[in-house]
């Protein structure tokens, strides 16, 4: 178990005419190992509550345990926040806004200099996160943040993270202003890192057909509470639910769903766009009799699912 | 007649002498007027370059530029140009300039040197357009997303240009959000005015009467949307992707269930699979 919280609120505004109840009764398990998505129209209370998960909001009501620091409303004792923050780390929106310094081998290297290491461990550090990110370390450290795309300046940021080696990494919106390609190649890098630097994922994103592409679990905030934490694969079964709470559903479940709806008897628990062409190969075979096999499916060059139980022979 | 025409346009960045950008390089193009255009293209493709171009933020180094006939580079009616096309850029938020809903509007109109009586009556019009009449007397800090954006474009269309330029406008927002931006911009369409969409999100391309793809500061495709679409080696060349529903067609065409490699939208693609299953 690696972040357990418990009976979290958190109002803006306290004791002031303003006051705004931001998230309330919030109990969750995080565990290590999890690929987790967060979803949650604009208001929900998503960003408040992971940005209580590394310190950056106090803690006003109930309790978290991330590993074994924990955080209350207690002045004291004073929760250890260096070493939170490097086991938790914060991919924030637009990471690339926040690179400062003259050339990438600094900005990656801030972090590391902050958790107090030594010259030699930072260099190391920094030289593993920048590969691990996909970039060339040489050609790349002596340039300027500002010089690069935004596909690289957004490596760096992130890379700039990783050089901390957090045990839980938190991506807010990750791919938001990308273009397709640049989208790809972030997902593919976050995929990565799971297997290669933070065992526990846990990502923010508005794009549902993204989500369903990598996490198993997935959390959906509504009106400041956890309307529902779920395995992937329940998702279909509240498509009613989450479109009244302003939030869309993969076009392979609403595919599916329609099909349904139409007489097609497609088995239940099709959440990716995998499931719902296996589903239709299998109907389509027992109908036609034939033996149409699923190893063309990423013939074009589509890469439908980054969840390696799932990937096809 | 054309609302927008380019002439074999060229625009680089110099950054410095041996530092130099080609965005645009050889662009020939005729925007119908009433037309909905959705241009796509990479990071760097020139798609916001172009954008710049068509209300003379930036003027051709080679070419011409020409809004409703009028020569962008021509110093004398640059005015005009501006007045002519508005453009709604991607952050809501550095859009704003007053601190109540219906100043921020009237922004535009004043400075088009327009009398107080006609400005009351376009601020109404124009929050009416973009549903957020019961706004006016608010703060736009406090709005949503998709919300500023619609106010955004309020207060591009109370100067009543003829055409309005999207520069990946919908890029920071919700699907909620998205889709209010969206339905805006073809209510405006469909009561006469010119649509510019500029975007990464493929399903908004489908709406479009015609779609631009534009790849190294040239124009790669240009055509209806299905037919662009449909051409998908053409479309992985040029780097940028079909919208979900049409790899999905792809992949089971190249299984074997013969859907058809030009599905764009779902309900078109469960119609095909019921006929099939």
């Amino acid at each position: 178990m690696s972040i357990v919280v418990k009976d979290l609120a958190f109002t803006y505004s306290l004791g002031s005419p303003y006051e705004k109840k931001a998230i309330q009764n919030i109990n969750l398990t995080i565990n290590d190992g999890d690929f987790l998505g967060i979803v949650g129209h604009t208001g929900s209370g998503k960003s408040t509550f992971i940005q209580h998960l590394n310190g950056l909001i106090k803690v006003q009501e109930g309790e978290i345990e991330v590993f074994d620091i924990k955080l209350t409303n207690a002045k004291k004792p004073k929760p250890d926040l260096r070493k939170l923050r490097s086991n938790v780390g914060m991919v924030f929106q637009y990471p690339e806004y926040q690179l400062f310094e003259d050339t990438v081998y600094k900005d990656v290297a801030f972090g590391p200099k902050n958790l107090g290491l030594d010259e030699e461990e930072i260099a190391k550090r920094v030289k593993e996160a920048i590969e691990l990110v996909g970039l060339d370390f040489e050609a790349i450290k002596e340039r300027a943040p500002f010089e690069l795309s935004g596909g690289q300046k957004r490596r760096v940021a992130i890379a700039g993270i990783i050089a901390m080696k957090p045990k839980v990494l938190i991506l807010d919106e990750p791919t938001a202003g990308l273009d397709p390609n640049g989208k790809e190649q972030i997902l593919t890098l976050i995929t990565h890192l799971k297997k290669n630097c933070s065992s526990t994922i846990i990502v923010i994103s508005h794009d549902i057909d993204e989500i369903t592409r990598f996490a198993t679990r997935l959390i959906v905030f509504n009106e400041g509470r956890v309307a529902f934490d779920m395995p992937m694969n329940e998702l279909f079964k509240h498509q009613q639910e989450l479109v009244e709470m302003g939030l869309d559903i993969p076009l392979a479940v609403k595919i599916a769903n329609d099909l349904k709806a139409k007489g097609v008897a497609i088995q239940d628990g099709v959440v990716t766009v995998e499931d719902l062409i296996k589903e239709i190969v299998r109907l389509y075979n027992a109908k036609h009799n034939t033996k149409l096999n699923l190893k063309d499916i990423n013939k074009s060059g589509f890469n439908f699912s980054f969840r390696s139980d799932e990937v096809f022979e | 007649m054309s609302a927008i025409e380019l002439e074999n346009v060229y625009y680089s960045y110099v950054l410095s002498e041996d530092n130099i950008i080609k965005a645009v390089r050889g662009i020939s193009l005729k925007i119908e007027e009433g037309s909905f255009v959705a241009m796509v293209g990479h990071n760097g493709s020139g798609k916001s370059t172009i954008a710049k171009l068509l209300n003379g933020l930036l003027v051709p180094d080679y070419g011409k530029v020409r809004v409703f006939g009028m020569d962008t580079q021509d110093k004398e009616h640059i005015f005009d140009v501006r007045k002519s096309v508005g453009m709604v850029f991607q952050n809501p938020d550095n859009q704003m300039v007053a601190s109540i809903i219906e100043d921020d509007i009237a922004f535009g109109p004043e400075n088009l040197g327009i009398e107080r009586e006609e400005i009351i009556r376009r601020v109404d019009w124009a929050l009416d357009k973009v549903h957020m009449l019961e706004h006016k007397k608010g703060t736009p800090f406090k709005l949503s997303g998709g919300q500023k954006q619609r106010l955004a474009i309020a207060g591009i269309i109370a100067m009543k240009p003829k055409v309005i330029v999207f520069d990946e406008s919908t890029a920071m927002l919700d699907p909620q959000g998205r889709k209010e931006v969206m339905e805006v911009a073809h209510e405006l369409n469909k009561e006469g005015m010119t649509v510019i969409c500029i975007t990464h999100y493929m399903e908004e391309a489908l709406g479009a009467d015609r779609l631009i793809v534009l790849n190294d500061g040239k124009i790669a495709l240009d055509g209806k949307p299905k037919e662009v679409f449909s051409q998908y080696e053409k479309i992985k060349e040029n780097k940028i992707h079909v919208p979900l529903a049409t790899k999905i067609a792809i992949s089971l065409d190249d299984i074997g269930v013969k859907v058809g490699k030009d599905i764009m939208e779902k309900d078109e693609l469960v119609d095909k699979l019921c006929q099939l299953l």
